[in-house]
């Protein structure tokens, strides 16, 4: 069943998108990530214009984890004081992607932009992840006492502008998560992505805090600043297609089901490892567009009506 | 079907007033829909020559007929390799090209007219773009709207159908045009030429209106007119979808 989308102004086939969505469901059901960083090559993949990808992408974000935030709101996993600091960088940072991303737009480098972030953090952080699921997959094996982490930040605690924050147990200074949050909040605007993958491990490692307020605290600044980027592009580039977006969610919501339970029965380190392999497949799809000669050199890009 | 296009054609030509050698011609439809499910659309232009003497007096005619979609002004780009990469480094700004267009003949459009003819009724493919003046660190401008043309060739949005239109009984024409599902709205032109000895001996001009309709209409001005609240309405939506449906599972589960 083909179905005409009014702002991307192509005709796709509606289970195609469904499809897309449960796939990118089931992955986010079985590894826990939102799905964001999959779903706008995908996209890309199947010829909807880069512009129309990334803020569509950015609406889907905000509505799958709507959900995933309200869970943790109950458990009292949000550190609200450190959400909203992440937050505040995250809306300067994705004023400033938004701008960066109209700017190379205006001058036909916008998908180079977005392919080029996508290779380089897909390809870090695909590395980093597979090199340490397969050091945890062969400790797993040969099994020693884990060592103890989180060290000791000095940098961090030499910086001005301490302030508490109680949920997470914390006395640091307001710059490293501000800085956290813009850097993500420039990547959901140029990627159309959360950027959980980021904010996590710089959550965890960078600003020291406990795990178990980690992914509620990163959903409540994604969800805001996602929504915040959606606005921004259905208002200054009119490319946020909501048919589109509802028939991903659908599939995804239906695709996640699936995904959970087939996330029970693998063990945790089978599935950091096929995650790692299937973000280092990603970015080398899109690296290989970039450095193999394409089939057409030229590309059309229609200026306004005469 | 076909008696019944024939005898619409008999009575086109009956209706029309009697002149010179003159070209009457209709469309299976004037106005195209683009809703939810529009997966491109067939249309038929049919229609007669109308001669002043008998068939038999005069050499035949030829008949070219063009659709063509709204003008657009539009940027080629061309890619080279940077430090490894593929990057778009050289821009050529077209004027006017038409976001469709199909030339549909009786024959090889060289043999039925002429050079002339063609620039003074921007008749063929690179006729109907216009490009002024490229940027002087591009020499080679013709590739651009060469590429363009290729381009839009693989995307079916420009067609040369040589052979296409059929003529019964010399005076009789139909040719078919198929719009891709991916068009542009606007208003389409229809053009008919009659040609002989390469000259162009009669016109016919006719329009189709191809609009959005319903929902698409309503989403697409709504996305332009009102963009906040498109915007926070797309969220709303997107929240209330990926919530209401994982509820629903919840509710199948429990």
């Amino acid at each position: 069943m083909q179905i005409y989308l009014p702002i991307a102004e192509v005709s796709v086939n509606a289970f195609l998108l469904l499809g897309l969505g449960g796939l990118v469901g089931v992955l986010s059901g079985m590894f826990g990530v939102g799905g964001g960083f999959l779903i706008t090559p995908l996209l890309f993949f199947i010829g909807i214009p880069p512009a129309v990808a990334v803020a569509t992408g950015a609406n889907q974000i905000v509505a799958s984890s709507f959900s995933g935030v309200l869970a943790h709101f109950r458990r009292r996993t949000v550190d609200l004081r450190m959400g909203l600091v992440l937050l505040i960088g995250g809306l300067i940072g994705a004023a400033l992607g938004v701008q960066v991303f109209n700017q190379l737009k205006a001058m036909g480098q916008v998908d180079l932009l977005v392919q080029l972030s996508y290779v380089l953090f897909l390809g870090v952080i695909g590395s980093l992840m597979l090199v340490e699921s397969l050091n945890a997959l062969r400790k797993s094996r040969h099994p020693q006492p884990p060592r103890a982490k989180r060290g000791s930040r000095p940098w961090i605690q030499k910086l001005p502008f301490k302030m508490r924050f109680r949920t997470s147990g914390l006395y640091i200074s307001a710059i490293p998560p501000l800085i956290v949050g813009l850097l993500v909040g420039v990547l959901a605007a140029i990627m159309g992505v959360g950027g959980g993958f980021i904010m996590v491990p710089a959550m965890i490692y960078i600003l020291g805090m406990p795990t178990k307020v980690v992914i509620g605290t990163s959903l409540f600044q994604i969800i805001f600043v996602t929504a915040f980027t959606t606005i921004l592009h259905a208002t200054t580039n009119y490319t946020v297609d909501m048919p589109l977006a509802v028939l991903l969610l659908i599939g995804g919501v239906i695709g996640a089901q699936f995904g959970t339970q087939l996330g029970l029965r693998l063990k945790a380190e089978q599935l950091r490892i096929l995650l790692a392999l299937l973000v280092v497949g990603v970015c080398a799809k899109l690296a290989i567009d970039l450095l193999v000669q394409p089939t057409e050199l030229y590309s059309i890009s229609v200026v306004g009506a005469v | 079907m076909k008696r019944l296009f024939r005898l619409a054609l008999a009575l086109l030509t009956l209706a029309s007033p009697a002149a010179a050698e003159e070209v009457v011609a209709a469309l299976s439809q004037n106005r195209v829909s683009i809703t939810a499910s529009f997966d491109g659309s067939e249309i038929l232009v049919f229609g007669a020559v109308k001669y002043e003497r008998p068939i038999s007096e005069v050499t035949p005619l030829d008949v070219i007929i063009t659709l063509s979609g709204p003008q657009q002004r539009v940027i080629v780009r061309r890619k080279q390799q940077v430090a490894g990469i593929w990057v778009n480094t050289n821009a050529v700004e077209v004027d006017r090209a038409p976001s469709y267009y199909a030339v549909s003949t009786t024959g090889p459009l060289k043999d039925i007219l002429a050079g002339t003819e063609d620039l003074r009724h921007k008749i063929s493919i690179p006729r109907a773009i216009r490009s002024v003046g490229a940027p002087s660190n591009v020499t080679n401008s013709q590739d651009f709207t060469d590429a363009l043309i290729r381009i839009r060739e693989n995307d079916k949005l420009y067609r040369m159908q040589e052979f296409e239109t059929v003529v019964f009984d010399g005076t009789l024409f139909r040719t078919d045009f198929s719009l891709p599902s991916n068009l542009v709205e606007g208003v389409y032109t229809t053009r008919i030429f009659l040609t002989r000895d390469k000259k162009v001996v009669g016109t016919f001009k006719t329009f189709i209106n191809v609009r959005k309709v319903g929902l698409e209409r309503w989403i697409y001005n709504l996305a332009h007119e009102q963009p906040l609240i498109y915007g926070l309405m797309s969220i709303f939506i997107a929240i209330g979808a990926g919530w209401g449906a994982s509820a629903f599972f919840r509710y199948i589960r429990s």
